[in-house]
């Protein structure tokens, strides 16, 4: 086991009040294994990926669960051990390359001193010539064109596949062991989409790293995961095989989700999923989707269910399978 | 058309496009246009400035005379064409009060002013740089919420009041600095580019130097006490904003030393506002500068300016408010120059 995560609480702070995001969330990822979270928007997904780093905004607080790394808990890490994972272990490319990458250094400035800081710790003082030759090769690895210019650009000089190629690029220097990707391809053009796509997946592979693919694009994560958990306002629904879950929905929710998602071979566009994600401020005390459920009951609206081992590989947490 | 101009037009085209040759041109029509301005106001001003020039005892044929020299008798735009041709010569009309060419007053005065606004801008720098880093790097403790207080105080404080207060508690109470003047009695240095500090490193004279140095501090801390306070929260409000945006937690997610982090990936980024804040409040230190030169007795051209507005003293009028509009204008393009060295996007997109 490379991962496991078990009862974590996100708390965001403001003045006023709490959001209460994450609510108890398990997640485990074997070593090489390619794992998908998905789940509608404002879930608490990229909260989840920010957590594993400990690079949460400043507001947000972790009250209470564990995260625990390659047997040691994350959370209770001393700075060293935490530095050394940060820039050797686990890499994270983010939603939106644009908001990234700073906007007002060149790429070239950005990626050495990732680069360097990775060598550092490896008890190596690199020459800046031995960094050049770093970032030129990570940037060929990412098949990005003429890599000298790009490492001159700022990001905005940049096309919006261009900058998630280099964002790739950064997160493969520092993800040895496991890559958190969060959403790569929302923010780009569906043209590149794919593109985009196809280059992780094959780095992946060629590194054979484990992988936190975290996505509301179905069709994505059912190509490239092996096994997937649901996230709905801050708890995990449902977890299962890739092609368990796909075929095997148990939870209303991963039902509705699935059922939503447009296709080509049906007529129309899928219904959604009525009503809203709750408020963070004051969450439903039960089951956090009781107040969207078509099967809602008494229990589901002050019981928060429990994990339900459905079958082999298969975990619910739905009070109809009590 | 001939390839030869072909290639002078498209040179000329070119230098056109250039950000700076375009405002460098906006400049001197927006200079141009204040003249006017200043012109026609300072004209029809009530007031005889004849009469204000020669006192009230000389006889009417005198004054009469004097307000034909001055040309006060043709229409406005007759005198402003004479004073626009006197420009062109290099001369910007007699002051009536000094009796000299306003031009050579301005080159007086100006030099005790640049000094004064140069030492404000430096300890301005200084000053809101370090307290917006303090506070900003550790929001809500004690020393934000100590530099929070002082900053509201600065703010709402106007920069005379606390030329007056530093006047008592330094210079009167605790003794520690002169009250007023630009050098101590006895002191002299001879002039070469008027600013006494440069002077005196001229000619070698440290102890006029240290002596004209304590006598910048209270002048220019007042001065500068409103400006550091507001540009202090500025940078503190965008290092808080900033160090939450995803381009840091990237840089925490690679292990990047926090010091790195902060003082160059958040720093320079929050910098910019602050930098263009800096114009705005350049251009209220000049603004400023006319009281807080009254009270510390500051030979420099705010006083002057003062004295020409009281007197009437018309061409005086024109000269200093010209000699402002030149001012901004060359601390709009300095401050141009920093934001686009800061900022790629600004310096790409021109």
């Amino acid at each position: 086991m490379l991962l496991e995560i078990n009862d974590l609480h996100v708390y965001y702070k403001s003045y006023w009040y709490i959001l209460k995001v994450l609510n108890g969330v398990w997640l485990r990822v074997d070593k090489g294994e390619r794992v998908g979270i998905i789940g509608e928007s404002g879930s608490g997904k990229t909260t989840l990926l920010k957590s594993i780093l400990k690079i949460l905004p400043q507001n947000g607080i972790i009250p209470r669960g564990e995260i625990r790394y390659d047997g040691k808990n994350i959370l209770k890490l001393g700075d060293n051990e935490l530095t050394k994972i940060r820039r050797k272990e686990i890499g994270i490319i983010f939603q939106d390359p644009m908001a990234a990458l700073n906007p007002v250094f060149t790429i070239r400035e950005q990626l050495y001193d990732i680069i360097k800081h990775k060598m550092m710790i490896e008890g190596h003082n690199p020459s800046s010539r031995e960094l050049h030759e770093q970032a030129v090769k990570i940037l060929n690895d990412v098949r990005l064109p003429d890599p000298e210019r790009v490492l001159e650009s700022y990001p905005f000089q940049l096309s919006g596949g261009m900058r998630q190629r280099v964002m790739i690029a950064m997160a493969l220097i520092s993800a040895e062991k496991l890559l958190l990707a969060d959403e790569p391809t929302t923010n780009l053009d569906v043209t590149i989409q794919d593109q985009i796509l196809k280059l992780i997946h094959k780095l992946v592979i060629e590194k054979n790293l484990s992988t936190i693919l975290v996505s509301h694009a179905l069709g994505m994560v059912y190509q490239m995961t092996d096994r997937v958990f649901v996230l709905y306002a801050g708890d995990i629904m449902e977890e299962a095989g890739t092609n368990e879950l796909f075929n095997h929905p148990k939870h209303p929710y991963t039902q509705l989700l699935i059922s939503s998602t447009p296709r080509l071979s049906s007529v129309g566009v899928g219904e959604g999923i009525k009503g809203k994600i709750p408020d963070y401020r004051n969450p439903p005390p039960g089951c956090r989707f009781a107040p969207r459920c078509p099967y809602v009951m008494d229990k589901c609206i002050n019981m928060k269910p429990g994990k339900i081992q459905v079958n082999k590989d298969h975990v619910v947490s739905c009070h109809l399978y009590d | 058309m001939t390839v030869e101009n072909v290639t002078t037009s498209t040179r000329l085209q070119k230098i056109l496009d250039n950000y700076y040759v375009r405002k460098i041109l906006l400049s001197i029509v927006t200079l141009f246009g204040i003249s006017i301005l200043i012109f026609t106001i300072a004209r029809v001003l009530p007031g005889d400035p004849a009469r204000l020039a020669l006192g009230p005892r000389a006889p009417e044929d005198v004054v009469e005379q004097y307000r034909k020299l001055l040309r006060l008798d043709q229409p406005i735009y007759v005198q402003y064409f004479y004073w626009l041709l006197d420009v062109f010569n290099g001369r910007f009309g007699l002051s009536l009060v000094t009796f000299r060419d306003v031009l050579t007053d301005i080159i007086e005065f100006i030099p005790a002013t640049v000094e004064l606004i140069i030492f404000t801008l430096i300890i301005d720098v200084i000053g809101a740089l370090s307290l917006g880093v303090i506070s900003g790097r550790k929001p809500n403790s004690i020393i934000d919420n100590a530099v929070r207080i002082f900053a509201y105080a600065g703010i709402a404080i106007p920069s005379f009041v606390w030329a007056i207060i530093l006047q008592l508690v330094l210079a009167n109470w605790l003794d520690l600095l002169p009250a007023y003047g630009r050098l101590s009695l006895g002191i002299e240095v001879n002039r070469i580019t008027g600013l006494i500090t440069v002077d005196a490193l001229l000619n070698g004279n440290l102890v006029a130097f240290a002596d004209a140095i304590t006598h910048l501090i209270i002048p220019s801390l007042s001065l500068a006490i409103g400006s550091i306070a507001q540009e202090a929260r500025i940078l503190r409000a965008n290092l808080i904003e900033n160090i939450n945006k995803d381009y840091i937690l990237n840089m925490y997610a690679h292990g990047i030393p926090n010091s790195i982090i902060f003082f160059k990936y958040a720093l320079k980024p929050s910098m910019i506002p602050t930098v263009t804040i800096m114009t705005l409040d350049m251009a209220s230190t000049l603004g400023n500068a006319f009281l807080v030169e009254l009270i510390f007795n500051w030979p420099g051209l705010s006083r002057y300016g003062i004295t020409a507005m009281l007197r009437k003293d018309l061409n005086a009028i024109v000269g200093v408010v010209l000699v402002i509009g030149l001012a901004y204008t060359i601390a709009s393009i300095i401050i141009d120059l920093l934001v686009s060295y800061l900022d790629p996007r600004v310096r790409y997109k021109r």
